[in-house]
């Protein structure tokens, strides 16, 4: 069974919410419309013989609607077929169906979404924060977030401060204003640049209580 | 005992004085205390592999006494912090830093432990020494072995001027000159 | 003065009423040990806390996280080439690898992964395999050092700083290597290095028959290591492990084989696949797939295009002034090659919009990365799909059952770096 027959399968089985598989790179991706049934064309996906769950990623479109990409990279092994399978979740609902009935290997996968994106998976059975510590209140991944951090109170140590980002082009700050229009590789949601700016401005300088700078260095700020 | 400069750490010339070295507690304590740093590594990342390589046998950390890794802190002397601190291990750090039983000191190795490196991110703290105190920091993404044991050889310097018996709790309960004039 | 103690003389509804209330004693609340995150038997900073009745593990719970440096994030502020050295720092113990991994997968994405120079290409699989020697050795050698054989992890630590002179001698650092790039490699291998690579095979082969030696038939080694922490092959399916840990539960998958990239399809060379998915089984394919290693390195000496030396200056980047860096002396004489380096390195490579997964052969297992890019030189995705992390989410099913003295032993032969599994 190649690549595309699976995909035809799913969508003779599932008619209206699966997408035309398209194709990029050898490659076939097809797109699931309701994220609700994700859990189900996953079960019949396994039972064609998909029994290797690759990963689960998510994807934060900010800006646009739904927020949510979740996309599903499964394999084959008897036959090495591969399939990737996408999903819409809107930013209001933030919620869909977990996949560890299917693969149990989903479990880690969609506690680093939840603690990365914030999208939250119904039937997993211990979804908590994995590579952040329990109780940080942010979720890092997502767009809005700056790369920097944003200070939390962390118990056992005193303090996490946000992280110098002085100078330098070597990590260009979202937003910034040498980013191109052909690259809309971070979208900053205005009231954050306007209070960051409103920070620098208000201090008189761009340096934090310890003295070390914040915010777009020299090069960034014009 | 004789340096290859010709100067003499204790005023020592055999033919002068034959096979007896005279010298002060202090310095005779601190050259045994340098000489037998034992580091409790503090393996994060990547530089805990370019320590482990400083532990084997082509560098040889133990030539210069430092051939106990000891992972308990209780018993280790120097921490070797090797590698990126983030701020979900950085509690234990501390804990682990503070378990470690006077006189201790601390080498942060590589980038990473020194300034937070390459890893300017909402997870990493940004230099160990925001936590601990840190007495020589190691540059470097890894640093070399032979630079590790570079540092070994600062902090060797470093303990062999400390004064061991003087200005301490002993010579202060003890009442010996000097340790009264000063504070803490 | 002696005192005379009394001695009780008990009747024996007395007794029987004292071993009740003793067994009530040892069969009382189970313990909970946390383990970690600093701790010698880990491979890196993990945690577990574990659930223990008496020694046996009733459960456990890992705990990662502890080097979750954000290198997710970071990718989506650099462009592909600068994520370069990032990739380096995720499985640390074989960079070479990474760094091929993530290149085939930007080429990939570019559609040139096809198109790449053969000299480069049979480079690029000597320094997998490289790395791939280099991590297993290392991991046998932690391995066994925490189960209490200490000269082993001497011996492999020497075949490794051999690794490092070869590493050196052809990017210029020991361990972050940083040296392919988009299209090609960072520069040519230098003329002698092949010759050390064979001299460095010649040798490996005694070392690693010491190796063997000292471990495969010894009898302590065995004891430790035979029917524990059993993974079966629908469980390693259905826990997506990969690499060693796949294969040792008997699932014959290895991407060289079966998606081959890079010239693995011209090379000959077996999988080891094991039978019972037990500790034993991992390390068996470890050790044999190192000798696999070798053999491929032989083949490749033989087979690249140009020689050892490259006398027939075989270029080893792409020749398409978008993609890979021009030449020095064109760049500060010609507007062309000048233009394309200033676009290259301030902006990056102009890769299409769309989205692309590719699986390497890591010496851990599958990395992956998920490229998804809306156009630019920077990606508005990157998802590294890293092995270790899913071969660690085995360790609650696992654990349980076994002896806390088998945990150095589990955690050894799943053979995983924090790096990788927390980026």
């Amino acid at each position: 069974m190649t690549d595309l027959e699976a995909a035809a399968a799913i969508k003779t089985k599932f008619g209206e919410i699966i997408s035309e598989p398209a194709e990029f790179r050898g490659e076939i991706s097809i797109n699931v419309a309701d994220a609700e049934r994700v859990a189900e064309v996953c079960a019949f996906a396994k039972s064609i013989g998909f029994n290797y769950l690759v990963d689960v990623s998510s994807i934060d479109n900010y800006g646009d609607d739904p927020r949510w990409t979740v996309v599903y990279h499964l394999r084959a092994i008897v036959n090495g077929a591969e399939i990737r399978l996408k999903t819409g979740v809107s930013e209001e609902k933030s919620e869909l169906p977990s996949v560890i009935g299917v693969w149990r290997t989903a479990n880690w996968h969609e506690r680093e979404i939840y603690d990365m994106m914030g999208i939250r998976f119904t039937g997993h059975p211990d979804l908590r924060r994995i590579l952040m510590w329990e109780g940080y209140p942010y979720h890092p991944l997502r767009k809005d977030f700056p790369l920097a951090g944003k200070p939390t109170d962390l118990p056992g140590v005193a303090f996490t401060l946000v992280t110098p980002m002085e100078g330098g082009p070597f990590v260009t700050v979202a937003g910034g204003h040498d980013s191109i229009a052909r690259e809309p590789r971070v979208r900053v949601p205005e009231d954050d640049e306007v209070q960051l700016n409103a920070r620098i401005e208000a201090r008189g300088d761009n340096k934090d209580l310890r003295g070390r700078a914040f915010g777009p260095g020299p090069m960034e700020k014009k | 005992m004789q340096a290859q400069t010709g100067q003499t750490e204790f005023g020592y010339n055999s033919k002068i004085e034959g096979d007896v070295v005279l010298t002060t507690v202090d310095a005779a304590l601190a050259w045994f205390r340098k000489n037998s740093v034992w580091p409790m590594p503090m393996g994060l990342a990547c530089c805990a592999i370019e320590l482990m390589a400083a532990g084997a046998s082509r560098f040889d950390i133990s030539r210069f006494g430092s051939e106990v890794m000891r992972f308990s802190p209780r018993q280790a002397d120097c921490m070797i912090v090797a590698g990126t601190v983030t701020y979900k291990m950085a509690s234990s750090l501390k804990r682990i830093w503070d378990q470690m039983p006077e006189p201790k000191w601390c080498i942060a190795m590589g980038a990473c432990a020194s300034t937070g490196g390459m890893y300017r991110s909402y997870a990493v703290l940004q230099g160990v020494d925001n936590i601990v105190p840190v007495d020589v920091y190691i540059s470097g993404c890894p640093p070399r072995p032979e630079a590790v044991l570079d540092a070994l050889m600062k902090i060797q310097d470093k303990i062999g001027k400390q004064p061991v018996l003087q200005d301490t709790v002993i010579a202060r309960a003890l009442h010996l000159q000097g340790a009264s004039n000063n504070q803490g | 003065m002696a005192t005379v103690q009394d001695i009780e003389i008990r009747d024996a509804a007395a007794l029987a009423a004292q071993a009740v209330e003793d067994a009530q004693d040892i069969h009382g609340e189970k313990m909970v040990l946390n383990m970690g995150p600093s701790h010698p038997a880990t491979h890196g900073v993990l945690r577990i806390v574990l659930e223990l009745d008496g020694e046996v593990i009733t459960k456990a719970d890992p705990d990662v996280g502890y080097l979750h440096r954000g290198d997710e994030k970071i990718a989506e502020n650099m462009t592909y080439t600068q994520f370069i050295p990032y990739t380096d720092r995720l499985d640390y113990l074989a960079p070479l690898a990474n760094n091929v991994a993530y290149a085939l997968a930007v080429e990939k994405l570019l559609g040139i992964d096809k198109s790449l120079q053969p000299r480069c290409q049979y480079i690029r699989v000597m320094c997998c395999e490289l790395a791939r020697i280099s991590a297993h050795l290392l991991g046998l050698g932690a391995f066994a050092m925490d189960t209490g054989a200490v000269t082993v992890f001497l011996l492999t630590f020497t075949e490794r700083e051999k690794v490092y002179n070869l590493a050196e001698a052809a990017s210029g650092a020991r361990l972050t290597t940083s040296y392919t790039r988009i299209g090609g490699l960072m520069r040519d291998v230098p003329p002698t290095w092949c010759g050390q690579v064979k001299q460095f095979c010649d040798e490996f082969e005694v070392a690693l028959g010491e190796a063997e030696t000292l471990l495969t038939r010894n009898r302590i080694w065995v004891d430790r290591l035979r029917d524990l922490a059993v993974v079966s092959r629908e469980m390693a399916i259905d826990y997506g492990l990969s690499g060693p840990n796949l294969r040792g539960s008997g699932v014959d998958w290895d991407l060289r084989k079966n998606r081959p990239y890079l010239c693995y399809k011209d090379l000959e060379f077996d999988i080891p696949v094991g039978s019972v998915g037990d500790c034993y089984d991992r390390y068996l394919v470890r050790m044999e797939e190192m000798r696999q290693c070798v053999r491929i390195l032989r083949q490749c000496l033989e087979k690249i295009p140009g020689g050892w030396a490259n006398d027939s200056h075989e270029p080893v980047n792409i020749a398409d002034g978008k993609i890979t860096l021009p030449s020095k002396q064109k760049v500060l004489t010609s507007m062309e090659e000048l233009i394309h380096q200033f676009m290259l390195v301030t902006e990056g490579v102009n890769c299409p919009s769309g989205e692309i997964y590719f699986g390497h052969e890591n010496p851990k297992g599958e990395l992956g990365f998920y490229i998804n890019s809306r156009g630019g030189g920077v990606p508005y995705r990157l998802k590294i799909r890293a092995p270790s992390f899913i071969n660690l989410s085995i360790l609650g099913e696992l654990l349980p059952g076994c002896m806390i003295s088998d945990v150095p032993v589990v955690l050894g032969s799943l053979d995983f770096v924090m790096g990788e599994s927390d980026r």
